[in-house]
């Protein structure tokens, strides 16, 4: 029983069993020199006591409160169970307990063995136990906390839309000018195409092409924009694209006036036969240039991408992604504690039988599958399984993190037992049915608890 | 982990696996591929909380305008007004009330636990292993089974929203982990020692309190950490039978959710707070804390 995150330095008994922590039970000798079964009575009567008040006397109220109605006085039959399995709001906790059920017990088992084996690798395997084990020792409620700041949806807020939007930022370019359009008219060369801005008429080399655009939301004018420049005569394809429009009013509509901005970062395409010859992009006065393309008739486009809002990361917190965003929140409470188990089971393994197969010519993958995990299994087993029983008792992290206008979405089956019994519900028939569903989920676990103990200890 | 697939021997030879320069290469490689994604993890697991502690520590105005992480280009935006503000608030009392259910609950657990396991242990008595079955059993029924009965017992008694009421639901649903820790422990305490201690004509309690309880200590260690814990953060509990007056911090915290935005101030802060004494716990006693887990993992 020395088990420490630094490593066990004698492999626990307990590391692959789970529950049968002592070592087997002592066979008694017959003679009675032990106490009197009264003495017996007296050492276990607080804590018979204890648990027949509060717990097994609960278990029969509720199951038969669990008949009658929210007032305790009509009685219902199954009628709270019908509720349970007909109601829209009740089979949604339902569906959210089984996609728990379904994907943390195999994510978190899953990344703990991953961590387990790699921490072998590392020199400072202690402080990266400690690390990831650390959650475990914190409250869910704070959990929640932590969370809830870390799904905050502006990328200027919350880490996981920063980090979201800087990936995305550096593989694709999002300066977008969200609800432009082009200024439209007989005077104007471009019109609306698709949500794109086009030339009505091919244009060549030598015949500047102007873009004036309105509509832009003056906070997305970036802060290096000069004024726009109608571009010179000559020297290739060349044009402006520029924010027709003068604070103040004023201005001549479809031409460069002094006091209007280009707008940069726009993406110009020079378009021939459907087919897209050259892009450019345009400075920060407004101007492009399509340099080296060939002489001949093209149509200019700027593609529709300039016109969507730039990419701010997702909606965790929205009734979509609600459930995967708190599952990977329970993730990170839990996976240290499946680390640190396998770790231990890991440990337990006789190097001798991994040498044996290395030597044999086994490859570090074989051994892995072949002896490692087999031998890792009832270790696994204890860890899926208080996974399972976790997720279906799920209730602080839904709590915390699902703001209260996505609840409904988010909402656990544990989480409506309480919500209809105490949180305003005032349902305490429903809520007892629910209490009932609950111990119904894990009772097979508890069989299972039951059996393995049986086993280990005759 | 397959990289060192290329260090295999390939069949015939016995003995140490040759090692050529090549997979040498490859090793190191891996090895370093291996740090780079660990020294990742890590950073994904620790930055969360850090950047709870740099919110509780920035002004709402601030957290409003920028990121947390900004913290590292103006270290100046740091300040503690946010603790300062929380000393004169409803929070001060929830910490104490946390503080008057945990310990104990912690320690009535312990002392009613050990009873019941010495008793399981080391007694005779008709049904004891189906009574023992029964603690088993009882180790993973849901909390939820018992809040509206009790709810409506303590509501009939007159404790309800008080932290008695609050400590014995607690000290019930602590007691069949702790009960089959202890119990599983004891029984490899040697016979000889109760044998002796019982021909000497000790009375059982006198067994107990002497040499049961000094020697279960490393388990006695396990299981009050690890309940210290569970009571100090538990929220459900709090939020069903303690009222206001005697609510814990978790619950008080809660109670601030709704605002979450306006309040982030009070919400870091206090949640930074509540997690500072688990936290200490845990890096002093993390061998005991790991032992408890381990024995108890059926829960």
């Amino acid at each position: 029983m020395t088990e420490r995150l630094d490593g066990p330095k004698v492999p626990p008994a307990v590391s692959a069993g789970g529950p049968a922590t002592g070592p087997a039970e002592t066979p008694r000798t017959k003679q009675r020199l032990g106490p009197s079964a009264a003495v017996a009575i007296a050492f276990l009567l607080p804590a018979a006591l204890l648990l027949g008040i509060w717990v097994v006397y609960p278990i029969v109220y509720s199951l038969i409160r669990s008949l009658f109605d929210a007032n305790g006085t009509g009685f219902v039959g199954l009628g709270n169970y019908t509720t349970i399995f007909t109601d829209s709001g009740t089979l949604t906790t339902i569906r959210n307990n089984l996609i728990w059920v379904v994907i943390a017990p195999i994510v978190v088992t899953t990344l703990g063995l991953i961590f387990a084996v790699l921490t072998e690798r590392i020199k400072w395997a202690t402080a990266f136990k400690l690390i990831v084990f650390m959650p475990m020792a914190v409250s869910l409620m704070a959990a929640g906390v932590i969370f809830r700041l870390v799904y905050e949806e502006n990328p200027d807020k919350g880490l996981a839309n920063a980090i979201l939007t800087t990936v995305h930022d550096t593989f694709a370019s999002s300066q977008g000018y969200p609800e432009a359009r082009p200024r439209e008219g007989d005077q104007s060369q471009v019109a609306d195409q698709n949500g794109a801005v086009v030339t009505k008429q091919a244009v060549q080399a030598g015949q500047p092409v102007l873009v004036p655009i309105v509509g832009v939301n003056p906070q997305l004018v970036p802060a290096n924009a000069q004024p726009a420049k109608a571009p010179a005569a000559g020297g290739g394809l060349s044009g402006t694209v520029w924010l027709d429009f003068t604070r103040g009013g004023g201005g001549q509509s479809g031409a460069v006036d002094p006091s209007e901005t280009g707008l940069p970062g726009m993406t110009v395409e020079a378009v021939q036969n459907g087919q897209v010859a050259a892009t450019a992009t345009t400075a920060e006065d407004g101007s492009f240039r399509f340099d080296g393309l060939p002489a001949g008739s093209y149509t200019v486009r700027l593609p529709q991408s300039n016109f969507q809002a730039s990419y701010g990361g997702l909606t965790w917190l929205g009734p979509t992604l609600i459930t995967p965003a708190i599952i990977g929140a329970f993730v990170w409470v839990w996976a240290g504690f499946a680390m640190v188990l396998l770790a231990a089971g890991l440990a337990a393994i006789p190097r001798d039988a991994l040498e044996a197969a290395r030597i044999d010519g086994a490859t570090e993958w074989q051994v892995f599958r072949k002896i490692t995990v087999p031998l890792l299994s009832p270790v696994l087993l204890v860890v899926f399984v208080t996974m399972i029983i976790n997720t279906l008792k799920v209730f602080d992290l839904v709590f915390i993190i699902a703001p209260a206008s996505v609840q409904p979405q988010a909402n656990v089956v544990a989480l409506e037992m309480w919500r209809v019994s105490f949180g305003g519900g005032n349902n305490q028939g429903l809520g007892s049915a629910l209490a009932i569903l609950l111990l119904v989920l894990v009772l097979p676990f508890m069989i299972m608890n039951i059996r393995r103990f049986r086993r280990e200890n005759t | 982990m397959t990289t060192a697939t290329a260090t295999a021997p390939t069949g015939l030879e016995t003995g140490a696996p040759r090692r050529g320069v090549l997979s040498k290469i490859v090793d190191r490689l891996g090895s370093g591929a291996v740090q780079v994604i660990m020294v990742l993890l890590g950073l994904f697991w620790l930055v969360p909380t850090l950047g709870l502690l740099v919110v509780s520590m920035r002004t709402t105005k601030v957290n409003n305008a920028e990121g947390w992480w900004t913290v590292f280009t103006k270290p100046a935006e740091l300040t503690i007004q946010n603790y300062q503000n929380l000393l004169g608030s409803g929070f001060t009392a929830s910490f104490w009330n946390t503080a008057l259910i945990t310990v104990p609950t912690t320690v009535l657990v312990i002392g009613i636990a050990a009873m019941a396991g010495y008793a399981f242990a080391w007694m005779d008595f008709p049904g004891r292993d189906a009574a023992f079955l029964v603690v088993v059993a009882l180790l993973i029924v849901p909390i939820q089974i018992a809040l509206i009965p009790v709810a409506s017992l303590y509501g009939a008694s007159g404790i309800f929203g008080s932290i008695p009421g609050v400590v014995l639901f607690h000290v019930a649903f602590g007691l069949p982990f702790a009960i089959f820790l202890l119990r599983n422990f004891f029984v490899g305490i040697p016979a000889s020692l109760l044998e002796a201690a019982r021909m000497d004509g000790a009375s059982e309690w006198k067994i107990f309190v002497s040499v049961v309880f000094p020697l279960g200590k490393p388990a006695i260690a396990s299981l009050g950490i690890f309940q210290f814990l569970w009571v100090w953060n538990d929220m459900l509990i709090a939020l069903v039978f303690a009222n206001t007056e005697n609510q814990p911090m978790t619950k008080y915290l809660q109670s601030q959710m709704r605002q979450f935005g306006s309040n982030v101030d009070i919400l870091s802060s206090g949640a930074f707070l509540s997690l500072i004494i688990p936290l200490i716990l845990f890096f002093a006693f993390q061998r005991y804390f790991v032992q408890g887990m381990m024995a108890g993992s059926v829960k």
